[in-house]
């Protein structure tokens, strides 16, 4: 009777039931993982073909030929949104989150199966209308993956302008739709489902960070779907919400009176925000495997659950400071300013508490444990070229410059990356009752450190040296031409660092099939995720209901028989 | 299915090293709707109101941006081609004030009768157990078939608002003819949309009997779609008086 209430659904029989239209969260929670898996293999291989035409301008590709200016731009959008959008937002939340997080607070399923099914299938028709855009007329929009009017809001304004900005837009909105019906599911788990004893201060901070993003999802996509219907109307329509009176190839367009800068204010409003819903949840497992593989507890649990709703508060205050080029008033840019170096508190606090979590701990270097590492590394030196960007000084020279992806591919790109690395190394046990192969998982993590490093790093060089970005050739600009030897060691460090992600691949498939078969707790982790079978059943703890006693990073407990005391052990710790 | 009440330990779950531990039991987690003997409807139903809670929040948050897009939109200057001046091209829309007010007053009414169906639904929930007992009667079921009325209700809001837009249409004021006239059909028609989300919801809850759900399921679908109706109804007159008294 208890575990029917909460888990309505009976396990179910057939294929079709079981692992295509699963209302299962543990199912679900794959089927994104493994959508955004595809999505980053698209999109890296275009941002491949970026690289190689940046310094190879004239070189003609196998199959796509000659690569166009407006066709640079058509990879420069898509690979901006399908990272963004299907890679960095699908898999930390839609991915780990659907999987972990009712089992780690104790709960049979998410609170709302059917609409995490819904949110997962128009997640899915939203990747597909996206990718569509790459085969209708005209190919591909080219207004990046910021979408700024006018450029995305005139039909004729270029090649990729047509069709395929309207598929490009239509993707975007359901995307909205999904996110928000999982933004829906989080929060109500979160707050509804979490088992007798798991307070919220004793939730991992995994828990925490999917929390914190749901919420920033629910408050964030609302306001982009509303730009993004807006946007529709002016394009197909015929409104002027963001389209100002001019002309196109000499015709006047038909519009005017719209502002180009409330589509910004619009977009920035939900792309702010957006930033830290790809973030957070890599510092969320970037807590939990620190403490883990340093058998201490997290230093400053209720700093770090602080830190990370002080981010996402501050996080809705400063969009403008994407926007400093915008001409906007000196006082307004003042306001985005400061509010964007405050957010440098919070972020330091977290380092400064990984840190310190580090410090004089019995330190184990597995694979999880080497990427949560180097995401603090990543979101260190990605974060310290953020308070530059803040001031709009600064900003208003490096802001078309390479400086910026320089800036966000590090600590939003990879950063962000890495968190899902070693989410997947440390839960891959679980969730198929294996282990990767650790050798492979080494190779595979130097490479891609020292190799992302080597990408991204010179970017900030270029970008002060002048670099434009969003150029699909640098060959007339004279004065960058002793540039070029750096940017082709950049193009052959994303050739090393793509190879490198062979190796993750080919592990994470073999170790599907033929890893040695993994305990119940291989890591001598201490959520409740650790306490269920390998892999977990249907209702994820088979009928039986986890109590909780503890903490979520109870290691190196003096007193206790083992250097660990899991969540639902009972009291057998003394108060001291 | 074979299931089982869990064997909850007797001692309450309150010991930890930290500090965050010394928890009332009940204060910590969703624990509450797992109480052995608490009715499992009241757990789903309290799950089902914070959902609906959050979708406001994110419905909310869509007219917020809408109502910033209408106030900057408002305000922004145009440079007129003829004559090479900057003017203002927001044209008042005259609205059909009318008919506007006789939708609304639809909507309120609507959303009385739906009230009355929900409570109607919690009162046959507590009767139930009574009325069961053999030999006791309750009297003739006399109710009045307010979900039936909310659903038609809504349908004639529906289409007095379609109304409203021909009657919008044949005074000249399309989708694109001005800034002011797309946001009128912006609004309303988003608006349009969500209620019609509404009416969805209720002809499910209705034909619950039809599609073999559980009668529980219908009273908490008839129960969130009525606050979800509730807002819906606030969402209208403030849509009414930000193109009313904002133009």
């Amino acid at each position: 009777m208890v575990a029917q209430e909460s888990h309505e659904h009976a396990a179910p029989q057939g294929f079709i039931r079981k692992y295509v239209f699963s209302l299962d969260h543990k199912v679900i929670g794959l089927q994104y993982y493994f959508l955004a898996l595809t999505a980053v293999l698209v999109g890296m291989f275009l941002s491949l073909l970026m690289r190689i035409h940046v310094v190879w301008p004239n070189a003609s590709l196998p199959l796509l030929g000659d690569i166009k200016p407006e066709t640079y731009l058509s990879l420069v959008t898509m690979h901006g949104t399908i990272m963004v959008f299907f890679v960095l937002t699908t898999a930390p939340q839609g991915g780990f989150g659907n999987y972990i997080l009712p089992i780690q607070i104790g709960a049979p399923d998410m609170a709302f199966p059917v609409l995490n099914m819904l949110s997962f299938w128009t997640t899915l028709v939203a990747y597909l209308v996206m990718l569509a855009a790459f085969f209708v007329v005209g190919g591909a929009p080219l207004h990046g993956w910021t979408g700024y009017a006018p450029l995305s809001a005139l039909q004729s304004a270029g090649p990729g302008e047509g069709l395929g900005a309207d598929l490009w837009i239509t993707s975007i909105a359901l995307f909205c739709v999904a996110s928000l019906m999982g933004a829906l599911n989080f929060i109500t788990t979160t707050l509804d489902m979490r088992a007798r004893g798991m307070s919220m201060m004793r939730m991992p901070l995994t828990c925490w960070s999917w929390f914190i993003t749901a919420i920033l999802g629910l408050l964030a996509f609302g306001v982009l779907l509303s730009a993004g219907i807006l946007l529709l109307l002016d394009r197909n329509i015929g409104t002027s919400f963001f389209v100002p009176l001019g002309t196109v190839n000499g015709q006047l367009t038909g519009h005017k009176g719209g502002s180009p800068l409330l589509w910004q204010h619009l977009f920035w409003f939900f792309g702010h925000p957006e930033v830290y819903i790809a973030i957070l949840p890599g510092m969320g497992v970037a807590s939990q495997v620190l403490s883990t593989f340093s058998r201490k507890p997290i230093f400053g649990y209720k700093a770090m659950v602080y830190a990370m709703l002080s981010i996402g508060l501050l996080g809705f205050m400063v969009w403008g400071h994407h926007m400093f080029m915008s001409g906007m008033s000196p006082y307004s840019a003042f306001a985005f300013s400061v509010m964007t170096m405050a957010i440098g508190v919070p972020s330091a606090i977290k380092t400064f508490n990984w840190l310190g979590t580090l410090h004089k701990g019995r330190l184990r270097f597995q694979a999880p444990m080497l990427f949560a590492i180097g995401f603090v590394s990543l979101f260190v030196s990605g974060g310290l070229s953020g308070p530059f960007l803040a001031q709009p000084a600064l900003d208003i020279p490096l802001h078309d410059t390479a400086f910026v992806p320089g800036h966000f591919h590090l600590i939003m790109g990879v950063a962000a990356i890495f968190g899902i690395f070693a989410a997947t190394y440390y839960w891959f046990p679980k969730m198929f009752g294996r282990m990767m192969n650790e050798r492979l998982a080494r190779i595979h993590f130097f490479f891609t450190l020292i190799g992302t490093y080597c990408v991204f790093m010179p970017m900030h060089y270029l970008g002060l040296a002048g670099q434009p970005r969003r150029y699909s050739q640098l060959t007339e600009l004279t004065y960058l031409h002793h540039l070029l030897p750096l940017n082709r060691f950049m193009t052959y460090a994303a050739v090393v660092t793509i190879a490198a992600q062979l190796v993750f691949l080919f592990n994470l498939f073999w170790s599907i099939f033929k890893g040695v078969k993994a305990s119940d707790n291989p890591w001598e982790a201490t959520t409740l995720e650790w306490t269920t079978a390998t892999p977990p059943p249907h209702d994820n703890f088979a009928g039986h209901t986890p109590v909780v006693y503890n903490g979520p990073y109870e290691y190196s407990v003096p007193g206790a028989p083992r250097d660990y005391v899991m969540q639902s052990d009972p009291a057998t710790v003394t108060a001291h | 299915m074979a299931s089982f009440t869990p064997a909850v330990s007797a001692h309450h779950p309150t010991t930890s090293r930290r500090r965050d531990s010394g928890l009332p039991p009940g204060a910590g987690g969703g624990g509450d709707g797992r109480r052995p003997g608490s009715p499992d409807y009241r757990a789903r139903l309290r799950r089902a109101r914070l959902g609906l809670a959050s979708a406001l929040v994110s419905i909310l948050m869509l007219f917020i941006a809408f109502t910033s897009a209408y106030i900057v939109r408002q305000g922004l200057p145009t440079l007129d081609p003829s004559t090479n001046k900057v003017v203002h091209d927001w044209i008042p829309v005259q609205l059909p004030t009318a008919l506007f007010l006789f939708n609304t007053t639809v909507l309120l009414l609507s959303s009385v009768t739906i009230e009355l169906a929900r409570r109607q639904l919690v009162r046959q929930a507590a009767l139930e157990p009574v009325a069961s007992i053999p030999g006791v009667s309750l009297g003739k079921d006399r109710e009045l078939p307010w979900l039936g009325m909310t659903i038609v209700l809504g349908l004639c809001f529906l289409t007095g608002q379609w109304l409203a837009w021909n009657d919008l249409a044949s005074r000249g004021f399309y989708v694109a003819t001005g800034p002011s006239s797309s946001f009128v059909y912006l609004l309303t028609g988003v608006h349009a949309v969500h209620l019609l989300g509404g009416v969805v919801a209720l002809l499910v809850a209705g034909s619950t009997v039809l599609l073999h759900r559980p009668l529980e399921s219908r009273r908490i679908v008839v129960d969130v779609t009525a606050w979800y109706w509730h807002f819906m109804a606030l969402l209208w007159i403030y849509i009414l008086a930000l193109l009313e008294f904002a133009r």
